[in-house]
């Protein structure tokens, strides 16, 4: 009997993630590409980049949960589940105990709390508003005339503390503008600004026990990292790509599911 | 296979579409035929002004239409224009938008091309401020007299002194209404349509709490477009009328084991105002879940059973006095803990309504006090009842999505 595969494909607002497990649970395959207007589209040639990177190729995925905010447009999925069902696992499954996870994703933040056995106790997400979320850093970036990639080392070489005030997104870019006059560096401001994120979540929830930090924003920004350690005055843990544990959450609940029917 | 995503009709739907038509066409021949009309608010002193002979029209019921109609947003803006903020009760701006703009959602409804004037307003602050500004705005407009209740607000135990002030305020008011309407109150009158309104607040109790059953025979959402009848028919026979009928039907859905969703797999509470332009997205969305939303405050809000036909005055002030709205933040909690273990929830949906922080009780820590005091899940749902611009429909139907999921595992 040949080895066989599961697919989660989480379709984002900023990214489609595919990740491809074994029955072992171990990685097989995965892909990330830039979610655009064709949901659909996006997901399946996300899903079959994942698949054409599987060593020694043509084995078939018995099973596909999609997830995301675009779980419903992926038709050749078997099922979907809401990305806070699958952050839960694929984060439990890195850290198996009580955690408090921080996602934050480009439109949207979430705290999601999971219990000792893995179960979903809890969630929360973030308000309509785009505060805090990875649009919010990328709209910033434009402010401080750097690409999104700059940003976080430009941050990094910061000595000194700043304070954003504002909530908004619109606000915070004027806010900017009007620090950059004072004189402020770039480097400090840009800092201020990932204080701001960190700052946003932890108006969330109470972060208490032990903390995960995923998503895709925290895979490309590091010092979010540094900075929740700091403020919360000890290490958070971050599992191995941030950016794909929806994915792979969402590759367990195929493998958990083998066998059941599709669901329409 | 078990069919879902299917709402069930209610057969008495259509006597209910009938009743309606026929109430607002009254209202629309009122002055023509040489009736009087007085607007009251939703949980107004509509007795009174009934054993006056009024007939009576209620703002609310138009305003929460034309958000089923989703036209808020096209006349909320013509309300901000004029200095009502975007941040107050988005029922006062989508009504008076509309009429500064003539429109009425009662022509595509019920056939009726506009409102019926007012000859006086009547309101009871019991609810909100928000009602005593949007009939002052009316009161100017038509230059009619408005009287009213200001009721003691946040009130944990409804003492004696709370129901002395108030009894006072609708002995006033009764006054004045002989002062506009040139002629004494009837006392009997007033005996009869507090009696009825107390007939059919207990059937409505009755039928709401058929829900309790499981599977339920109803939802909440039945329960919007239901209670129409006891917000604008309290005092009037028809409302016993109809409500002896739908009973009757939730009796039998029981007897059959009909549920109103089908394969009912989990039962959640409903806090805050309805999110009007959604409700049947919202009750597609739970039905496919096979959830049924079986409880909320906002049905219940209805209920008036202290009131007494022996002491119509006295006891129209306690029960206008005792609803939850008006009610301290623990009094509150108590009830929806209480209401939750009735109706059997699985969980509590919170709706922090942008506009109304009145009816939003999720603002002071509520959800997370019964988590921890009674157990019961909470989710916050950020919405508005009419403003469809405060709406986030992908997340909100991911939040209820995950919720149920959270239940699943529970
Ligand atoms: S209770 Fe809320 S929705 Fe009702 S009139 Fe007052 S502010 Fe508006």
């Amino acid at each position: 009997m040949s080895p066989k595969l599961f697919a989660g494909i989480d379709v984002g607002a900023s990214a489609t993630k595919c990740m491809i497990i074994s029955e072992e649970k171990e990685e097989a395959g995965s892909a990330v590409a830039k979610t655009g207007i064709d949901l659909a589209g996006d997901a399946k040639k996300v899903f079959e980049d994942a698949l054409s990177r599987v060593d020694g190729g043509g084995v078939a995925v018995a099973r596909i949960v999609s997830t995301g905010f675009g779980r419903k447009n992926v038709p050749f999925a078997d099922a979907s589940r809401t990305e806070i069902s699958c952050q839960s696992l694929g984060c439990y499954f890195h850290f198996p105990r009580a955690i408090v996870i921080v996602d934050i994703g480009g439109q949207d933040t979430k705290v999601i709390r999971t219990d000792a056995d893995g179960k979903l106790k809890g969630f929360k997400m973030n308000r309509k508003c785009a505060a805090g979320t990875g649009t919010f850093l990328e709209e910033i970036s434009h402010r401080l005339d750097v690409s999104l990639e700059e940003m976080n080392a430009l941050a990094t070489r910061s000595k000194k503390d700043v304070e954003i005030g504002a909530f908004c997104t619109v606000f915070t870019g004027t806010e900017i503008l009007a620090r950059i006059r004072e004189g402020l560096s770039r480097e400090d401001l840009a800092k201020g600004v990932y204080k701001s994120v960190v700052k946003r979540a932890m108006e969330m929830d109470t972060l208490v026990g032990d903390v995960v930090l995923t998503g895709g924003v925290v895979a490309h920004n590091t010092i979010l990292y540094d900075m929740f350690s700091e403020i919360l005055g000890r290490k958070v843990l971050i599992p191995p790509k941030p950016q794909l544990t929806g994915a792979f959450g969402a590759a367990l609940y195929a493998l958990q599911e083998a066998g059941q029917p599709r669901l329409e | 296979m078990t069919e879902t995503g299917q709402r069930k009709e209610i057969r008495a739907a259509a006597e209910l579409k009938q009743l309606l038509t026929d109430y607002y066409h009254e209202l629309d021949k009122a002055h023509s035929e040489g009736q009087k009309v007085a607007w009251c608010t939703s949980v107004g002193p509509a007795e009174v002004l009934r054993a006056f002979g009024f007939k009576v029209y209620f703002p609310e019921n138009h305003a929460a239409m034309i958000g089923v109609q989703r036209a808020g947003e096209k006349f909320i803006p013509v309300a901000n224009a004029i200095g009502y903020s975007p941040e107050i009760c988005s029922y006062l701006t989508s009504d008076i938008g509309a009429y500064i703009q003539h429109w009425t959602p009662l022509e595509k409804a019920y056939g009726v091309k506009s409102i019926p004037k007012p000859d006086v307003l009547a309101y009871n602050t019991n609810q909100c401020r928000d009602v005593k500004e949007w009939f002052s705005f009316y009161s100017r407009e038509y230059k009619v007299p408005l009287v009213g209740i200001d009721s003691p607000k946040y009130i944990g135990e409804v003492e004696d002194m709370h129901v002395d002030d108030v009894t006072a305020q609708f002995e006033r008011l009764i006054r004045q209404l002989e002062g506009i309407t040139k002629r004494k109150l009837d006392e009997d009158q007033l005996k009869g349509t507090v009696g009825l309104s107390l007939e059919a607040t207990n059937l409505w109790k009755e039928i709401l709490e058929t829900a309790a059953h499981a599977p339920s025979p109803l939802t909440f959402f039945d329960g919007t477009v239901h209670m129409a009848p006891i917000v604008v028919l309290r005092g009037d026979r028809r409302a016993v009328d109809y409500y002896q009928v739908l009973l009757r039907e939730m009796k039998e859905r029981i007897a059959a084991g009909v549920a109103a969703v089908d394969g009912e797999r989990y039962r959640i509470y409903w806090e805050g105002m309805p999110i009007w332009g959604k409700l049947r997205a919202l009750s597609e969305q739970f039905a496919e879940l096979r959830t049924c939303v079986v409880a909320s405050t906002y049905c219940n809000s209805w209920i008036f059973d202290d009131m007494r036909e022996s002491d119509p005055v006295r006891s129209m002030a306690l029960a206008y006095t005792k609803l939850f709205i008006n009610r301290s933040e623990p009094a509150k909690e108590q009830y929806i803990a209480e209401m939750a273990k009735r109706f059997k929830v699985d969980g509590i949906i919170f709706h922090d309504s942008k506009t109304c922080p009145h009816n939003s009780n999720a603002r002071y820590g509520m959800p997370s006090r019964i988590k921890e005091r009674y157990g019961i899940p909470g989710l916050i749902i950020d919405a508005d009842l009419n403003d469809l611009r405060l709406y986030s429909e992908e997340q909100t139907k991911t939040n209820i999505e995950a919720f149920v999921e959270q239940m699943e595992v529970a």
